[in-house]
């Protein structure tokens, strides 16, 4: 069937912003999605609050708009816009519970828009349990048995029924407290009856226990004649009880027989037949290892995060080929491009194994519960191809950025074997080292099989590469052991280490390509991924087809993590257009399969590696580039460079030496004297007596930081000796050899500027100022442009600085720097020469195109011949401000308190015509509701005290009731304000904690001078405050322009949307 | 330590592995070099009569991951000449599994390599069409007396190695149908009994006479290996079988012989489908199915007779995946709806062809 008739206009409603658990893969969705609809000749309306994503670029869409994903705010587009259908499988989550609510509310049938992709009983059907359970049944296909009960002995009977083990889950508490597996049935009684008691309602679900049991995933497509496929299979190496975004991924399906397969691809069929999905659909099973007995999990009637997964691992374009069932046309009739020749309308064939391995964010979250359960965790993952399990297991490790280059964790070795088991038994996010380590010890598969529940299979892969790790450690090591080596993915590194001998002659650079087809057809597909040992099919496609055109080489962002995130992609994406515009051939090199740049259609060639030394020269012998390009790719790109450049590869843009001079901190101080710009005054220590004479010389508080940051990794304020000594301790243990950099903490203004240079000339689109002062990340702060504050002179001054600053460091391309006022003196903090997080945000809203310009003055250009001026860009039409967004209800233990270590996972942009507006759309966008009716309880440390009565004065004026502890509370009542005092946690009985659970509050102000540390009372509070989902401010400047606008009474049918592919540069 | 092993082609590649497996006989093992892309289902293949005299090679790379399971073979012993694999499970994984690759091949004498990059070989295989190959524990270099030798080689009339010596029934007491056994696939006989149907396996030298003297209410002609031009005896008794208009269903090589019985022509693929996700488009509904296949040759659907119609081709290359036929209540298909391994989204087909056995008359001949 061609393009339904009717459709003219399709409106696509994106995810919104990082979190965990809904991540880039949306925005490769989406932009495959709106890509894949323009081919189509409709007109495409795309809605997304983060501006981070190449989907909200005008190049995508034909109308974007940056707004709250909001019922108010799509129902004004819609509106306005008036599309003729709404496209609502490609959003994630967010996407699809917004399409699901206005077509519920009738709001889509009186605007004559289509809900295109999933009816509404098809997504109510999926996401209803009740509802689910029935249609499943309806078809035969078993679910996992449960049943409400609110009787001990009913949960006793119905147990007996389903045999043991039991999961009980009471209702209506959080993180499932009260719950827990019930072996038998004196076991259930008193969980039950604790749970029962633990329960608000005296209602508990006892629910069949599957953990344990093999977790199996399809990816399956249908269309509306009703040909269905499946893509892809996926075996979780971790068994049901972790979420499957926590788990070791494994495609395709490893452990299962045909027979078993056949099985759960026919119920993966019917289940997508049986709801009517017209598009893709993801359904997860559990199997039981020792039976044919299944039950079907999950379904998830849209695209998802395994979706992404399951395209990167077979080459087939789930989310395009979505799009395009959605608007009509059926699988038979949509092209494969990956052939060029065949139809959409196949199974893909594997000839390789794919891994897939997590990104958690407990390196930064030391405090945070590293316990894997149901509740997701991960902020991203990276992919790894091989033609063995343990190939592409050691390429995702490494390419996990773990500092690890096999399985073998070293303080793990230093447990005792009861440790260790201890450490299993944990189930934390190193569960697979310790696990390795046990084998590395001559723990068996039988064994550790008990303790994991790890299929055996995976097991003995895990054993054969610690096998090799003892071969190499003990066998002289020939040319054929090290072949066998690298066969399995030891890096030299691992091998040079282990073995202590002198390297065989290496081995030639080998790439396989990514087909879809095992080989069974020629295809062109510019996919490859290294594969040693084996016949190269790269350089001969290369060759093949060679276009004359010079080839760059372009180094992405790796797993997506706090403090590297989206923004990487999108500029690394935006680096590759720019150079093919340029008139080069561009190949990439990425391990993140939720990305736009690891879509093949990206550059020319892609190789789905890690980014790693090893690995990056390897594709540099294949593909001979000109020049690589690492500024894009965050710290992950420009770690390679030093590396890179000692085996003499041409680095493009800013050199090794402006880099190193930006990153060390002594050659950095001398730059900064000699141009006569200021920092804080700092020092560079190596032990904790060094650092507590530092830190008393320059007087608290002071800002402490290993010297190789990301995100503000491990970076704190200091208030006190002993938080010198706690955090000296963090720091060592991690890094042992790290300098740690103690630098007087000044509390003033911070503003950042985003730059590109061509090596004499500098365009700064735009100075941004934050919200919050100086000491909180940059990335955590809301950020507003252009600045609102900034005296002409200052300003002057900031353009100054940075032109000297970036002619300096030799940048050719871009180059982030902040900066702190503090009374009325400019102060560098930090000068990063590459692409920052800002960038994406700063484009979209001033129109200049940051990227490419920045590519175009790393090949030579001259930025006055770009047309965009150069100096101080006029402001733009609009105001913008960046709003944070975080992810603290997934990260039980992780102290909300904002301070110099990053903590947030995404970002929303308000666009709007004052600051005012802009910022209250931002903070629609972020997620803040503050009910002013309920009350507001403030309590805070020492030093901010000062400083609470106005802005409790403020929220007082809304109607807020004020609720304080007691030192808080005199300071407010001496300000005139009425105030109801209430206990610390320790105090009473009846205390803060109590207060949040009757309900009346609405919204928190908790500041500490202490915080991170799970067992102190204000994290409990603010902890508390997380898990009853009620705003926790943490910051008195957040909490001040919350209330200005709060006071402002915006009506956010008032806000008017706006489109920013209509925005154009400023003229200069 | 296991062996060095080699595989030559008679375009004189070759490629160097590890035997495991049967240690192949002296002088090599010498057969058609064919691929398939399944990626489960080893042990159906293994089994697969259909393989008979081949040179198997497994394009998906991990094999022997559940084991050995007696309970999915589809017949009683493998057949092919040998099988090719880049690595084989060594502890395997399945709550059924009583054993591992090595120790099946063994035991059947089928000599196994591992260890070489079988899609170099696949590529070749697709770029240069199905060679002869030649399995041998002797090291290059080969002279072109020995590829000459290989490219000589032509494999002997493979049905009469694979049927079954006398008839056997199975299943229970509703409609017999008999299934003419070229190689059959035991999955064939298990769609039929699942149906509630009494069926008589019967060799392939069975003639039309003796076959139609038990009766039967339909035949299933099965699957099996080879050239189908190699069995123009069994061609001209189902030539017998439509002039009695009696209910047929053809699988694979059984769809072949029915379509030479009806005066087509059959020719070799370059390089056959073998595979578990192979698209097949239905001509009369438009829908497409993946099905499971296993076959080298192919039925030209210009050759087809007025009598019959074109009704199931493959989505990839446009080849004849199946017929109605209209001078008998019969139908055929080139793909395995019995699939074992593959995916079972074709096993309506035997409903169609039960409707045809117990409707012949009423329902006009074509399955619907």
């Amino acid at each position: 069937m061609p393009v339904k008739q009717h459709l003219k206009k399709v409106l696509v409603v994106g995810s919104g912003p990082i979190v965990i658990g809904q991540a880039a893969e949306f925005d490769y969705a989406g932009t495959q999605a709106c890509r894949a609809l323009r081919e189509e000749g409709l007109n495409v309306v795309l809605v997304n609050s983060n501006p981070a994503t190449i989907m909200t670029d005008g190049a995508i869409a034909d109308e974007v708009y940056v707004e709250p994903l909001t019922l108010p705010s799509l129902r004004e587009i819609i509106r306005r816009e008036k599309p003729d259908g709404l496209l609502s499988t490609l959003g994630g989550q967010t996407g699809l519970t917004l399409s699901m609510q206005l077509a519920r509310e009738g709001f889509l049938e009186a605007q004559g828009v289509e809900l295109l992709g999933a009816r509404l009983e098809t997504i109510e059907k999926a996401e209803d349990r009740e509802l689910f359970k029935e249609t499943m049944e309806s078809i035969g296909e078993p679910v996992i048995p449960s049943l409400v009960v609110t009787e001990v002995g009913d949960a006793l009977d119905f147990a007996s029924s389903i045999s043991y083990p039991v999961i009980v889950r009471p209702a209506f508490t959080l993180g499932g407290t009260g719950g827990g597996i019930a072996e038998n049935e004196k076991e259930l009684a008193s969980i039950a009856a604790n749970g029962l008691r633990q329960s608000p309602i005296h209602q508990i679900l006892v629910e069949k226990c599957v953990s344990g049991w093999k977790e199996i995933e399809f990816e399956v497509m249908r269309d509306a004649a009703g040909n269905v496929i499946t893509v892809c299979s996926m075996e979780n190496l971790d068994p049901v009880g972790i979420h499957t975004g926590d788990s070791i991924v494994a495609a395709p399906a490893l452990t299962l027989a045909d027979k078993e397969y056949q099985m759960l691809r026919t119920a993966a069929l019917n289940i997508i037949s049986s709801l009517g999905i017209e598009g893709g659909c993801n359904c997860q099973f559990a199997l039981d290892p020792e039976s044919f007995r299944y039950a079907v999990i999950e379904v998830n009637p849209r695209v998802s995060r395994s979706s992404a997964l399951a395209s990167k691992a077979t080459g087939y374009p789930i989310a395009r080929v979505a799009a395009k069932i959605a608007v009509g046309l059926t699988l038979d009739e949509i092209q494969n491009e990956v052939t060029g020749k065949t139809m959409a309308c196949f199974e893909p064939a594997l000839d390789y194994v794919v891994v897939k391995f997590p990104k958690w964010p407990f390196d930064k979250f030391i405090y945070g519960c590293r316990r894997l359960g149901t509740q997701m965790k991960a902020t991203g993952e990276v992919m790894a191809i091989g033609r063995s399990f343990e190939a592409a297991m050691m390429k995702a490790v490494r390419g996990a950025e773990l500092s690890l280059d096999t399985l073998a964790m070293p303080k793990l070795a230093a447990l005792t074997d009861e440790e260790l088991r201890k450490k299993i038994r944990a189930q934390d996010d190193e569960r697979v080292f310790a696990v390795y380590e046990a084998l590395r010890r001559g723990q068996t598969i039988g064994e550790l099989h008990r303790l994991t529940r790890i299929d055996e299979w995976f097991l003995a892969k895990l054993w054969n590469l610690a096998k090799m790790d003892r071969t190499l450690a003990e066998d002289p090591l020939t040319e054929e052991l090290y072949r066998e080596a690298k066969r399995m993915g030891f890096p030299d590194s691992a091998v040079r280490r282990l073995s202590g001998g002198e390297l065989p002659p290496a081995l030639p650079a080998a790439c396989k390509m990514v087909d879809t087809c095992g080989a069974e057809f020629e295809a062109e597909t510019p996919y490859f991924y290294s594969s040693l040992a084996e016949e190269d099919e790269a350089l001969p496609f290369i060759r093949r087809r060679a276009s004359g055109k010079p080839v760059v080489l372009v180094f992405g962002s790796g797993p997506i993590r706090i403090g590297q995130g989206i923004e990487f992609d999108y500029a690394s994406v935006h680096c590759v257009m720019a150079l093919k515009r340029a008139g080069y051939e561009v190949a990439i090199a990425n391990n993140n399969p939720e990305t736009v740049s690891t879509d093949f259609n990206t550059a020319d060639r892609l190789y789905f590696d890690p980014l790693t030394a090893e690995d990056a020269l390897r594709i540099v012998e294949l593909e001979q580039p000109v020049g690589v390009v690492v500024a894009f790719g965050g710290q992950t790109a420009i770690k390679l460079t030093k590396p890179l450049a000692a085996a003499g590869v041409p680095i493009l843009g800013t050199q090794p030496d402006g880099i190193d001079l930006a990153e060390d901190r002594g050659r950095f101080d001398a730059l900064l004297e000699s141009l006569g710009i200021s920092r804080p005054a700092g020092r560079a220590v190596l032990t904790e007596e060094e650092a507590l004479r530092a830190a008393n010389e320059l007087g608290y508080p002071v800002l402490m930081r290993p010297s190789y940051v990301l995100g503000g990794q491990n970076m704190i304020i200091a208030f006190s000796d002993a938080d010198i000594r706690e955090y000296m301790n963090v720091i060592l243990t991690a890094n042992p050899d790290t300098d740690v950099l103690i630098d007087k903490y000044l509390m003033g203004t911070e503003v950042e500027v985003d730059a590109v240079c061509d090596g004499e000339d500098v365009l700064i689109p735009g100075i941004m100022e934050h919200i919050e002062r100086a000491g909180i990340h940059s990335g955590d702060s809301i950020a507003v442009y252009p600045a609102w504050n900034l005296s002409e002179s200052l300003t002057e001054q900031l353009v100054d600085y940075s032109k000297k600053l970036a002619v300096s460091l030799g940048v050719k391309g871009l180059v982030n720097i902040q900066y702190v006022i503090h009374e009325g003196k400019i102060y560098v903090i930090e000068a990063n020469p590459r692409s920052s997080r800002t960038i994406p945000y700063i484009s979209k809203v001033t129109g200049i195109p940051l990227v490419d310009l920045a590519v175009r003055a790393m090949l030579g250009e001259r930025l006055r011949d770009m047309g965009y001026g150069t100096g101080l860009a006029a402001p733009a039409a609009f105001h913008a401000v960046k709003v944070p967004v975080f992810s603290f209800e997934k990260l039980g233990g992780v102290d909300t308190q904002l301070g110099p270590e990053m903590k947030s996972t995404g970002e929303v942009l308000g666009i709007a015509p004052t600051m005012e507006e802009a910022l209250c759309k931002g903070l629609l966008a972020a997620g803040y509701r503050i009910e002013t009716d309920k009350g507001l309880l403030v309590t805070v440390r020492d030093s901010d005290k000062s400083e609470i009565a106005p802005i409790a004065a403020a929220f007082s004026a809304l109607g807020c009731p004020l609720y304080a502890t007691e030192g808080t509370a005199a300071v407010l009542r001496k300000a005139g304000l009425t105030v109801e005092t209430v206990k610390k946690i320790h105090e009473a009985k009846k205390n803060t904690m109590t207060l949040l659970e009757s309900g009346t509050v609405g919204c928190i102000l908790s500041t500490s001078a202490k915080g991170r540390i799970p067992a102190r009372d204000s994290v409990k509070l603010r902890r508390k405050a997380v898990e009853l989902g009620i705003p926790c401010l943490t910051s008195l400047d957040t909490a001040g322009a919350l209330a200005s606008i709060l006071g402002r009474h915006f009506r956010q049918e008032e806000l008017e949307p706006i489109d920013i592919a209509k925005i154009l540069p400023a003229k200069k | 330590m296991e062996k060095t092993c080699y595989l030559v082609l008679e375009n004189g590649a070759w490629f160097a592995g590890k035997s495991f497996g049967a240690q192949p006989a002296s002088g090599g093992v010498a057969g058609e070099a064919v691929f398939t892309t399944a990626m489960t289902g080893y042990l159906e293949t293994l089994t697969d009569p259909s393989y008979c005299g081949q040179l198997v090679v497994q394009t998906f790379p991990l094999i022997g991951n559940y084991g050995v399971i007696p309970a999915d073979f589809e017949s009683v012993r493998p057949r092919l000449a040998a099988y090719i694999v880049r690595e084989w499970c060594r502890v395997p994984s399945n709550f059924r599994s009583e054993g591992d690759l090595d120790a099946f091949l063994k035991e059947n004498g089928i000599p196994g390599l591992y260890g070489i990059d079988t899609r170099a070989l696949t590529r070749t295989l697709r770029d240069h069409g199905t060679m002869n190959a030649l399995l041998t524990e002797e090291a290059p270099p080969y002279g072109e007396e020995l590829l000459e030798r290989l490219r000589g080689f032509r494999q002997e009339p493979s049905v009469p190695l694979v049927t079954r010596q006398k008839a056997e029934a199975y299943g229970g007491s509703g409609p017999h149908v008999v299934l003419w056994d070229f190689g059959a696939k035991q999955n064939l006989i298990r769609e039929l009994t699942k149906r509630g149907c009494r069926v008589t396996a019967v060799p392939s030298f069975t003639t039309a006479e003796e076959l139609l003297a038990l009766r039967p209410d339909g035949v299933l002609l099965s699957n099996g290996p080879g050239d189908p031009a190699d069995n123009m005896d069994i061609v001209r008794e189902a030539e017998k079988l439509f002039a009695a208009k009696i209910p047929m269903m053809g699988v694979c090589l059984g769809h072949q012989l029915m379509a030479l019985a009806n005066g087509a022509v059959t020719e070799k693929l370059p390089f056959g489908h073998r595979g578990a996700n192979q698209p097949v488009k239905d001509l009369r509904t438009g829908r497409v199915a993946v099905t499971s296949q296993n076959h080298g040759y192919t039925v030209r659907p210009d050759s087809l007779p007025e009598t019959a119609s074109l009704r199931f081709v493959n989505c990839n290359d446009g080849t004849c995946e199946g017929i109605d036929y209209r001078n008998a209540p019969a139908f055929s298909v080139q793909f395995h709806p019995e699939a074992c391994g593959g995916p079972h989204d074709t096993a309506y087909l035997f409903d169609c062809f039960l409707k045809l056995v117990n409707h012949a008359e009423s329902e006009g001949f074509s399955c619907r």
